[in-house]
């Protein structure tokens, strides 16, 4: 007797968004199934792999990323080799220099780096900002204004500044609003409810849901996001049906698995290799979970990425 | 099938004796079909009826024990598919693979790599539970049986990969004390790998070369008798392996299809072969994703811290909150003049927390007392960090061992300041910042 194998069907499906203009773009979510799970249907969009840059250059990034990247002096050069990079659909560029508590460089600093990046490439482009709500309320605006016609992901709008953010890249700049919120279901479709009462429509919204590196209270995230696509699929709830972009990288070269040189920690090894299986497991978590993106910082990284996701198509 | 209370209570000799604790059969019956009762636990069921029920009622997935003593480890047991339904219960095991095809430099090497990742995270120790040895195609007994006993030295449990009756038997000879796994049987040989293991005492690891013919071979060795089983799900590529693994699993707790109600083996070897970081996502997928033994070929610190992070993460119960111990963390290389700093003892507010204040490069001693595992707010109104229990905590741990009398609080219980000026004399209270990434500046502004 054989085993009797019983697809699981829904009737609903996550959005399928468009990031970019022209030739390239690239599409995420469109699946009514969960994460792999061709068995139960054919993948819609395959997850897609953003290449992490930042206006602050490359003096924060792991020797690894460095060597990569040697001879690439100015933004323009740097954003062309992310965007080279084996298995890359798209670049983000993270604006870190505007925090307030940091480098806190003016709006007008920043935008000028985003005209740059965004005129030297031509694939999607993701832009983030530098977390702080206040200068992002006042910067994102802005990098939508000088982005118009490119149909760029603009991460994130949050509570506390998603009018300003919203309505700017959403409805004056026609550009896709990123909704970040802190690892919790409910809070994320809150964000997307009010959201979409702006006017802002449905389809152009992605969720970052929030995430962790592995081993730092990564249960919330798995929880969070199984019960989003849970929701999103089971329910057919249209609040949660938005796809998922995870910035993995801005997490995992943040924790002193991945930071502590070997000098510090002689029996951990390489640094850098720690880095990537950082790295790495992350995002695979993150992907198993249900990200339909994630933004990743080591070619290497990127490169085996990549790999997973075709092998699991 | 998982019968509901009535069709069990037609079962039961209606007697209402409340021998079993209930006041009625039909109360026993429900909590039976709950499964907060065994039905064993009627003394009046007839053999029949205990025979039939015992099958009906017992949990769609099998818990396999492999191992003896503190390398014995039990998988399986699960009863949902996604942790927040419930809990997971039986975390995957990791194996490292060595292989009759490796030359003995190779062997070595594996050997004295295995016991080098070996650490502490919250409480659990983390290291290599098991290794995999791999006979490959024309090694002989003595060849095989050799290596089993190199690897049997290590004292870590094993899991033989061996299809061949004779040379597993061999093999088993020098190992089955320590319980390992033997995985081997297939569609061909399981009559005679079914009798090794029996007589071995052993767990039985069956594969097959698509789902159907899986199926079949454990529905044959069931019929044997033989419900000690593992299965191998491991498919021709890596897209087959995950669908054979999440398919087992759904089928054993979502359809109730107890003929795939075990746990799982996946060797990582065999679908990406050399690749160690597309092994080392592929292991953070099946961690996620119903494997229960995961073979790799090496784990190193790489791999391992993040994996164990994350497997620690993925199977803490949702409805206990993870904890770290009590105790003073020194950071940025303090010593007993550094800054005292406190927060509360949940695992989730101490990574974040200690995460910042290693990024400010300031010295200082992280001071951890009990809090119930709960975050700053949540354990500040049970009463669990309160001035009284912060304050006897720093009199009785603290001041013995750190000469500085500066405490950092939390901005959140900025309130507490007064009640702890009052109750530690001699020390000055700081109240910190609300969120753990001002921490760094915050720190910074105090030095300047």
């Amino acid at each position: 007797m054989p085993f009797n194998q019983k697809p699981q069907k829904f009737n609903a499906k996550i959005n399928a968004v468009t990031i970019g203009s022209g030739d390239k773009t690239v599409t995420i979510g469109g699946e009514n199934s969960f994460p792999f799970y061709t068995f139960d249907a054919p993948t819609e969009n395959t997850a897609k792999i953003g290449v992490e840059i930042s206006d602050l250059g490359l003096d924060e990034f792991s020797e690894g990323v460095k060597a990569y990247y040697e001879g690439a002096t100015t933004m323009a050069e740097i954003a062309q080799k992310a965007a080279a990079i084996e298995g890359a659909d798209f670049v983000a560029l993270i604006l870190d220099g505007g925090d307030p508590n940091g480098a806190n460089k003016s709006v007008e600093e920043l935008i000028e780096v985003v005209k740059e990046v965004a005129a030297a490439i031509d694939c999607p482009l993701v832009v983030e900002g530098c977390k702080n709500v206040e200068k992002d309320a006042e910067l994102l605006p802005k990098v939508a204004e000088v982005l118009q016609g490119r149909n760029a992901l603009l991460l994130s709008e949050k509570e506390e500044n998603y009018k300003a953010i919203g309505a700017a890249a959403g409805l004056a700049y026609n550009q896709i609003v990123g909704a970040e919120s802190a690892v919790d279901i409910n809070l994320a479709k809150q964000l997307n409810v009010v959201t979409t009462q702006l006017g802002v429509d449905a389809k152009k919204i992605v969720m970052n849901i929030g995430s962790a590196a592995a081993g730092y209270g990564y249960e919330y995230v798995v929880s969070t996001m199984d019960r989003i696509k849970g929701a999103a699929l089971g329910q057919n709830d249209n609040m949660l049906q938005m796809p998922i972009i995870t910035p993995v990288s801005a997490e995992t070269w943040a924790v002193k698995e991945a930071t502590a040189s070997e000098a510090d920690m002689p029996e951990w090894g390489s640094a850098d290799e720690r880095g990537i299986d950082m790295e790495v497991m992350t995002a695979a978590a993150d992907l198993a979970a249900g990200s339909d993106a994630v933004i990743l910082r080591h070619p290497e990284s990127v490169k085996t990425i990549s790999k997973l996701i075709k092998a699991l198509a | 099938m998982a019968l509901n209370g009535i069709q069990i209570f037609k079962l039961t000799p209606k007697k209402n004796c409340k021998e079993c604790g209930c006041p009625t059969c039909m109360a026993f019956s429900m909590k039976v079909a709950q499964g907060a009762m065994q039905i064993e636990q009627c003394p009046h069921m007839s053999d029949e009826a205990l025979a039939s029920l015992s099958e009906a009622t017992a949990p769609p997935m099998k818990t396999i024990k492999i191992g003896t003593g503190d390398a014995e480890f039990t998988l399986g047991g699960e009863t949902v598919l996604f942790r927040h339904e419930k809990t997971f219960v039986s975390k995957p095991r990791y194996a490292v693979a060595l292989c009759t095809c490796m030359d003995d430099a190779e062997v070595e090497a594996k050997l004295a790599a295995i016991p080098h990742v070996d650490y502490d995270r919250i409480g659990e120790r983390m290291h290599v539970e098991l290794v995999y040895v791999n006979c490959s195609e024309g090694a002989d007994a003595a060849k095989y049986t050799a290596l089993v006993e190199k690897a049997n030295g290590l004292g870590r449990t094993l899991v033989l990969g061996c299809t061949d009756p004779e040379i597993a038997k061999a093999a088993l000879e020098v190992c089955k004390d320590g319980k390992p796994v033997l995985n081997g049987a297939n569609a061909s040989n399981y009559e005679a790998m079914n009798a090794v293991a029996t007589e071995a005492g052993v767990v039985l690891g069956v594969s097959g070369k698509d789902l159907n013919e899986l199926y079949d071979t454990v529905a044959a060795l069931e019929k044997l008798g033989n419900k000690n089983l593992v299965l191998d799900t491991t498919g021709a590529d890596i897209k087959e392996t995950f669908a054979n693994t999440v398919q087992v699993r759904r089928a054993a707790l979502k359809d109730q299809d107890r003929t795939f109600g075990y746990p799982s083996i996946v060797n990582l070897v065999k679908i990406a072969r050399g690749d160690h970081h597309l092994q080392a996502a592929l292991a953070s997928v099946f961690t996620m994703k119903y494997g229960s033994i995961i073979v790799m070929e090496q784990m190193t610190y790489a791999e391992a811290l993040p994996l164990f992070g994350l497997r620690q993460n993925v199977y803490t119960d949702p409805q206990k909150p993870m904890k770290v111990e009590p105790g003073i963390y020194p950071l940025n290389g303090a010593d007993e003049n550094s800054l005292v700093v406190t927060t509360v003892d949940f695992a989730l507010t101490y990574f974040v927390v200690s995460g910042e204040l290693e990024r400010s490069g300031v010295p200082l001693n992280l001071v951890i007392n009990d809090a119930g595992g709960l975050s700053v707010l949540t354990s500040w109104a049970a009463g669990k960090f309160s001035s009284t229990s912060i304050s006897e905590y720093i009199k009785t741990e603290v001041e013995p061992k750190v000469k500085c009398r500066k405490l950092v609080i939390p901005g959140k219980v900025a309130v507490l300041k007064g009640d702890l000026e009052a109750k530690l004399p001699g020390w000055e209270i700081i109240v910190g910042p609300r969120e753990a990434v001002q921490l760094v500046k915050f720190l910074k502004d105090m030095q300047a």
